[in-house]
């Protein structure tokens, strides 16, 4: 028995130190760009081009700016442009790269009870606020929850003070909030990319897209070696200078889901 | 008979919180003595036993003759979950006996007290009688000059109290001081050279063996005495 | 509901059988870092716990209190405390090992260690009553007495290792905040779950619970095994007396 401990531990010593071998990096990055699937998709093409291996942390958008803040991550890839230059700004980040974009869809109820559906983001907004039908918001933070925050301001409805009858924040991912909605039949504002991915639909369908204003632009930032000497700042940069390169941009328009692309790239020419 | 002395008591009371367990004992034990304590239950013979041995806080003064090796056997001894062999040597090992004697001195011990075909068993499947053989053997292998007995028989058959009063009497034919605590007074007029009765925590009489049981005794020891005699195996 | 049971019942059944590559080396990792956090906290909370049982000092009823406190630690608490530690803006941030298994094995160390020690302390409390006595009488300094008690009680103790063991294995809080849940590196079981289940993949997720509940099944049928075995030997005859 205490052998066959001593040899199961040995084994995995083993396993645990061959990883430290390769060449990696670690970067933050979103859980709904995570979800989405684009980096099972995209980091095996930038491994065979470098032969850097990419460690994902999925976080909310906040979470991962703090992680780079802390220097705990070589690079960070999220998509809230405020945020993002704030935080070149205060001399975390080297520089800011525009990436691609993504689209944000509102899901809910096949019925509509809101009447929401359609191409207007805050119009559709403002019917959900004045209906009181369930709507959840991430409120975590994130990239998405910004985004849905900008977008009530729009409708000049307040959801901090006198919120909505039916607007409930449960401070999660996508994902849960998608679950949440499920099964309460209410309204979520989410990505495309984790929407196609989600399994949990029960009743609920797209009912607004297609408003420019629903674009999700994503950014890549290396952490500034200057605060943080420890970070791998060439691999980084090595990320960096693939991801906005042409052999970088064609591999995230590459990924489909269902036949359907997800995100289109946009880095500056 | 009396030799030098051992361990001596001089005014030690001990106190359990308000309880005083023994009241100003003034008590020599010496060598080449088996000394009986007898008394009712909570009378302090286990504590007296306990300060002797040194594991007592107490006031009053203990002297002890230097270097005084001393081994205990209880009513019920504890055996680890280990075979009779590897019990004996971890008491060889505790009592700090140098490597090379060690299974030397179990075999011996082993074999005097007639457990030597058992060495590889389980220690606490043995039967009453062995196990407290075994703790006799556990006493013995560190060759102590005073053996501290508690009531060692009170939990045996018959048979195995005559292998275990065998085996202390010849003990102290080799040379161990015995001091034994027993509420079974033929044992005590069998085994003892001295017999101590306490009561209350106080020690009422000390006298010899004979002396104890056929000279007068002061009220309450005679009263305990008729208590108990008619019962005594 | 009936259905989604059914469905995780299949993709666990497909999962086994199937070996998937990926599903072996979560299974491994969460078994290789609780395992490991185990065996430290084991050594540790053992030492411990026996010198608690019987050490005598002022404040030893409020250290033993905070101890036992400590065995409600939610895991997320550990996670982040442990998180604050490791990060490269925190104190032990030169070491690097934020978001690596060693990370997690770490947390998971410091989330099981109140366990082994509180229950340690308690065996060797109840089992010092007579027998610590008599060894203390044979020349054992405390500490030696209680360690040889544990030796005496190593069945009790493999219960207490079974029980730090479902507590690390089941966790996913703090392994969630030191490891990151990086695919192919610090993503366990649980984590993976907890992936699943926020992605709306349930039948999935319940799955991997399902595999989860198994592995450890198997081995806590492996040491049932073992101490039947132990026990067959320990039968008592009948004349035997008593045990103290």
């Amino acid at each position: 028995m205490v052998r066959l401990i001593a040899s199961v531990v040995l084994a995995l010593c083993t396993a645990f130190g061959a990883q430290a071998q390769d060449k990696f990096i670690v970067m933050s990055s979103t859980t709904s760009t995570e979800q989405s699937g684009l980096f099972a998709h995209l980091l095996p093409a930038f491994k065979a081009a470098s032969g850097i291996d990419i460690r994902v942390v999925a976080q909310g958008t906040g979470q991962a700016l703090d992680t780079g803040r802390r220097g705990d991550a070589d690079v960070v890839f999220v998509h809230d442009q405020v945020a993002e230059e704030k935080f070149v700004a205060e001399g975390f980040g080297v520089k800011r790269l525009p990436v691609m974009y993504n689209d944000f869809v509102i899901v809910g109820p096949k019925g509509d009870p809101a009447g929401a559906r359609g191409k207007d983001v805050v119009a559709a907004l403002g019917k959900i606020a004045s209906s009181g039908q369930p709507f959840v918001s991430r409120g975590d933070k994130s990239g998405t929850h910004a985004a849905e925050l900008r977008y009530w301001r729009m409708a000049a409805v307040d959801v901090e003070g006198n919120k909505p009858r039916g607007y409930q924040a449960c401070g999660c991912g996508m994902g849960p909030a998608l679950n949440i909605g499920a099964s309460t039949n209410g309204y979520v504002l989410t990505d495309r990319g984790t929407w196609l991915n989600f399994k949990n639909r029960a009743d609920l369908v797209v009912l607004v897209e297609g408003d420019t204003r629903l674009f999700n632009q994503y950014g890549v930032i290396a952490v500034n070696p200057a605060k943080h000497a420890h970070v791998k700042a060439q691999l980084a940069q090595t990320f960096v200078d693939w991801v906005v390169s042409p052999a970088g941009q064609a591999s995230i328009a590459a990924y489909k889901i269902g036949g359907q692309q997800l995100f289109f790239p946009n880095a500056d020419r | 008979m009396t030799g030098s002395t051992l361990i001596a008591l001089q005014a030690v009371t001990v106190r359990f919180g308000a309880t005083v367990a023994l009241s100003s004992v003034d008590f020599s034990l010496h060598a080449g003595e088996r000394v009986a304590l007898v008394g009712a239950n909570g009378s302090g013979k286990t504590t007296l036993l306990r300060v002797l041995h040194g594991r007592l806080a107490h006031e009053g003064r203990r002297f002890v003759a230097g270097d005084l090796r001393q081994a205990m056997v209880f009513q019920r001894p504890f055996l680890l979950r280990l075979s009779v062999w590897h019990n004996l040597m971890l008491a060889l090992w505790l009592a700090r006996v140098p490597a090379i004697e060690r299974a030397p001195r179990a075999h011996a011990a082993l074999a005097r007290v007639g457990l030597s075909n058992e060495r590889h068993r389980p220690a606490r499947v043995l039967s009453g009688g062995q196990q407290q053989r075994l703790a006799l053997a556990r006493a013995w292998a560190v060759r102590p000059q005073v053996l501290f007995l508690d009531e060692p028989t009170a939990s045996l058959d018959p048979a195995a109290k005559r292998e275990v009063e065998q085996l202390i009497t010849e003990f102290s034919a080799e040379g161990m001081a015995l001091v034994m605590s027993t509420h079974n007074l033929g044992q005590a007029k069998r085994l003892a050279t001295r017999v101590l009765y306490l009561e209350g925590g106080h020690l009422v009489v000390d006298r010899p063996t004979v002396d104890f049981f056929e000279q007068p005794l002061p009220e309450p020891a005679a009263l305990f005495l008729k208590g108990e005699l008619p019962w005594s195996a | 509901m009936n259905e989604g049971f059914g469905a995780a019942l299949q993709t666990a059944w497909s999962l086994v059988i199937g070996f998937d590559a990926r599903l072996a080396q979560v299974v491994g990792l969460s078994l290789g870092v609780s395992g490991t956090a185990c065996v430290l906290a084991a050594g540790f909370g053992m030492a411990i716990g026996a010198g608690l049982a019987v050490a005598r000092f002022p404040g030893q009823r409020a250290l033993v209190a905070a101890l036992n406190t400590m065995l409600a630690l939610p895991s997320v608490v550990v996670g982040l405390v442990v998180y604050l530690l490791l990060s490269r803006a925190g104190p032990l941030g030169s070491l690097g090992i934020l978001f690596t298994p060693t990370a997690m094995v770490v947390a998971q160390t410091v989330l099981v260690l109140p366990v082994v020690a509180a229950l340690t302390r308690q065996l060797v409390a109840d089992a010092w009553h007579g027998n610590g006595e008599q060894l203390r009488s044979m020349g054992a300094p405390p500490f030696v007495a209680a360690l040889l008690l544990l030796l005496h009680e190593r069945l009790a103790l493999v219960t207490v290792l079974l029980t730090a063991f479902g507590r690390a294995i089941s966790e996913v809080g703090a392994v969630m905040i030191v490891g990151g849940n990086i695919e192919g590196v610090t993503r366990v079981m649980t984590t993976a779950i907890a992936l699943e289940t926020s992605k709306g993949d349930l039948p999935l997720a319940l799955g991997l619970g399902i595999v989860l509940l198994g592995v450890v099944g198997s081995l806590n049928a492996l040491i049932a095994l073992l101490q039947r075995r132990q026990g067959a030997q320990e039968r008592a005859t009948p004349m035997a007396m008593a045990a103290p």
